[in-house]
């Protein structure tokens, strides 16, 4: 049935429109409706079974349960009875999962510290979402395209982005790989990595990733290999835009897979202020779109549950959901105190109680793959690496002054771009030696602005 | 070909040269409500030419989407009207797509078609001329047809343009305006104006459908009739107006403008937005500022008044003919 229904909708978008209706593997409307007697027969233009009795209904379960959330290790990294690991994490992949994972927190301290001594802009933390972005990130393919919201450096990381990368594009300085200094850290980018430009509009990523996705399955290269990862907060799927996406992928076939991190929060604005109903998972059905919840705290489960909506997604070229359940332990970001709207010990007591990384750490121990000692060395690693890499990027100048004005277009220059450069460079050889701030800021820079100060118009 | 054909052809055009380029928004499938898209998805199958659910910010992100993979994606919004849903989108989004990425990524190959201007009977909502409020996003170009061969050459040169382009075509241009229109593949430069009649007394500058009014008021203003003949001095009758096609707003072709008022030292620009906040407003102060020993008569704003556009009141809204000739009159005499 599944597959009749994906060969039609590989030829004509339209023919598939009842598929979600007459095959529900996985979304929970079933369950909400039993099977009722189509004694007063079906409406003309759909399978809606016509019936006598008024009943309003709500949530897609039913019965007053919220979906399910899928785990498959405990609390202290035993699998819940029941649970499949996935075959393919053996020893040397899942060390290679922690250490990601642990690297996270390791950038985290020395970021948010630089940043609060005043050495860097801006900064946010990865706390207590490590499992979710290295378990999916370990489920996809490497060339999957990856569309992020901010949050998900650890996917970047995964795919190869070096501490290098990461710490000259959080001082924008002349290697900046991403932006060239031009956005705020912690919006990355890297076309080699498959990972789009990050930028702060909320949302915006989502249906870009439908438009990604489409062009997926036209790529005659790609199609039916990769698909277009987007990720994105609770938050951010009340944006009109998510809502665009989600109707995108489900309606033009685009193998979209939607990763919800549900951590609790909006910078202030907890979840239950954000939406009434069972968080996002819940929408994936109204939208015909495939959906699970995760643990997003058990990377194994992240990764099991991310690598099928994968593999449904590409088979089916279209939408799938994963809402992938966390806490933000860390601050919004360095401009944040979160304690000023939640107790201090609310989160003290999720570090305690459910910390992804102990969580993990404890089945390697079980299994032999860890041990304290590798632990420390490892520790001691990272934070070696983290510092060395910050030290070096740190002191690197700014990019050339004349770049600030380059890549706004392509081709052509427009003649005010080329004047307002021009103007700037006139300014900048009459006051650039007597005006502090400017005197300041110039030394910063590569060539000091001096390619400015000497252009011919 | 009328304009509509023009378009068509163009996108038909721009398909059969690039195997990438996807046509999509609503109700294009059958033709467009303007029946700009009429018989395409026949022609290149409903992978290529399809309807999109009705959403214009899930438009315009999807199209980014499909240019940020080097892929040509031509996306309809149905009124220039519901433009603005999307404006986060071509703002923030498709605009600073390049930049922001240092050129890693770009969102160069969409191109945005939409309907604009009055059409006689549009109100609020079918009426609008929104070029201005683009104006400021650096990373887009916009761009207007005044004709059927402009609408094709223009169109297939924005497609093929390396940035986010946003064509406004003047619907009521759609079925009135009808010349030849070569049926080969060719292309318009964007960012340049074109000069349709020369002259040395005054400078008219304007794009779409006032282009139209302007021709007309330039006759007038030679030939009045009986009834406005008190109104034009015999002086200036013989008044050699240069009328200008500004084409593309943003990059807007400075050059041209410059020389023609440096020329003739009068400026009058007409268009059926507002006047604050509207392209004449910038062009105006930029001709002030590189024209000022050469300017005869202050620059002359021909505009919509700064109310929406009104149902029953639109004749007394627009700049037609004739508040073209008293401002060009009110200009050459000053």
């Amino acid at each position: 049935m599944l597959r009749a229904a994906r060969t039609s909708l590989l030829k004509h978008q339209f023919a598939a429109r009842t598929r979600s209706i007459s095959s529900t593997p996985t979304s929970g409307p079933a369950k909400s409706f039993p099977k009722e007697p189509t004694v007063h027969g079906l409406l003309p233009s759909s399978q809606s079974p016509i019936v006598s009795t008024l009943k309003f209904f709500n949530s897609v379960t039913g019965d007053g349960t919220q979906i399910p959330t899928y785990r498959v290790l405990d609390s202290v990294g035993q699998p819940v009875e029941g649970a499949t690991l996935p075959e393919e994490i053996d020893e040397a992949m899942a060390r290679r999962m922690y250490e990601s994972m642990a690297q996270l927190p390791i950038i985290d301290n020395l970021m948010y510290n630089v940043q609060r001594q005043g050495k860097l802009a801006f900064y946010m933390t990865h706390y207590g979402e490590e499992a979710t972005l290295i378990g999916s990130a370990a489920a996809l393919a490497n060339d999957d395209e990856v569309l992020g919201q901010y949050r998900e450096l650890g996917v970047l990381m995964w795919r190869g982005f070096t501490l290098a990368d990461m710490m000259n594009s959080s001082f924008g300085n002349c290697e900046d790989p991403c932006s060239r200094g031009k956005q705020m850290p912690m919006h990355f980018g890297s076309r080699k990595h498959h990972f789009h430009m990050i930028s702060s509009p909320l949302a915006t990523q989502i249906p870009q990733a439908a438009g990604v996705a489409f062009a997926l399955r036209r790529d005659p290269a790609r199609r039916g290999k990769n698909c277009a990862a987007v990720y994105f907060g609770e938050g951010a799927a009340s944006e009109g835009d998510f809502h665009a996406g989600m109707l995108f992928a489900s309606t033009i076939p685009s193998p979209t897979l939607f990763i919800a991190r549900n951590n609790g929060f909006a910078i202030s604005t907890p979840a239950t202020e954000q939406f009434y109903g069972d968080g996002i998972a819940a929408r994936g059905p109204g939208y015909g779109i495939h959906t699970v919840r995760v643990d997003g705290n058990d990377v194994l489960a992240v990764y099991n549950a991310v690598k099928e909506a994968r593999r449904l997604c590409i088979e089916e070229s279209r939408g799938v959901l994963v809402e992938a359940m966390t806490y933000r332990v860390g601050h919004h970001s360095t401009s944040d105190d979160s304690f000023a709207y939640r107790p201090r010990q609310e989160v003290e007591d999720r570090k305690r109680l459910d910390d992804p990384l102990a969580r993990f750490r404890r089945f390697l121990e079980a299994r032999g793959w860890w041990s304290a000692g590798e632990e420390d060395t490892l520790r001691a690693r990272l934070k070696d690496e983290v510092l060395k890499a910050f030290k070096k990027a740190e002191v690197l100048p700014k990019p050339a002054l004349h770049e600030m004005f380059e890549e706004v277009y392509g081709g052509e220059e427009p003649w005010i771009l080329k004047e307002q450069r021009e103007e700037l460079g006139r300014l900048l050889k009459k006051y650039g030696d007597v005006w502090e701030p400017w005197k300041t800021e110039l030394k910063k820079f590569k060539g000091e602005g001096r390619e400015l100060m000497d252009q011919k118009s | 070909m009328n304009m509509y054909q023009a378009v068509r052809d163009a996108l038909s055009n721009a398909m059969m040269r690039d195997d990438t380029a996807v046509v999509f928004g609503e109700d294009v499938a059958f033709g467009g409500v303007f029946r700009c898209t009429m018989g395409l998805a026949e022609e290149f199958g409903r992978e290529r030419v399809f309807n999109t659910p009705l959403s214009e910010q899930g438009i315009a992100g999807f199209g980014i989407g499909i240019a940020a993979m080097g892929q040509t994606a031509i996306a309809e919004i149905q009124f220039a009207d519901y433009i603005f849903p999307a404006f986060d989108q071509i703002v923030n989004e498709a605009a600073k797509y390049r930049y922001r990425s240092s050129g890693q990524f770009h969102a160069g190959s969409l191109t945005i078609r939409c309907p604009s201007m009055a059409v006689g009977h549009g109100a609020h909502y079918h009426s609008q001329s929104p070029e201005g409020f683009f104006m400021g996003a650096a990373g887009i170009k916009i761009v207007i047809p005044r004709s059927p061969t402009q609408a094709k050459g223009l169109l297939l040169a924005s497609i093929r343009d390396p940035n986010p382009v946003i064509f406004m075509e003047p619907k009521i241009l759609y079925r009135s305006a009808v010349e030849q229109v070569p049926v080969d593949d060719y292309q318009l430069p964007l960012a340049r104006a074109e000069t349709l009649v020369r002259g040395s007394d005054l400078t008219l500058l304007s794009w779409g459908t006032p282009i139209y009014y302007c021709e007309a008021a330039m006759h007038m203003l030679a030939n009045p009739s009986g009834a406005l003949s008190p109104h034009v001095p015999p002086s200036i009758r013989g008044a050699k107006v240069e009328l200008i096609d500004l084409r593309t707003i943003l990059p807007w072709d400075v050059d041209t403008v410059v020389e023609s008022v440096n020329r003739t030292g009068r400026l009058v620009v007409v268009h059926e937005a507002g006047r604050t906040g509207g392209v004449g407003a910038e062009v105006g102060a930029e001709i002030q500022k590189r024209c000022f020993l050469k300017l005869n008569a202050p620059v002359k704003l021909i505009t919509g008044w700064d109310i929406p556009v009104p149902m029953q009141f639109e004749k007394f809204y627009m700049p037609d003919s004739l508040r073209i000739l008293d401002g060009v009159v009110e200009t050459l005499t000053y």
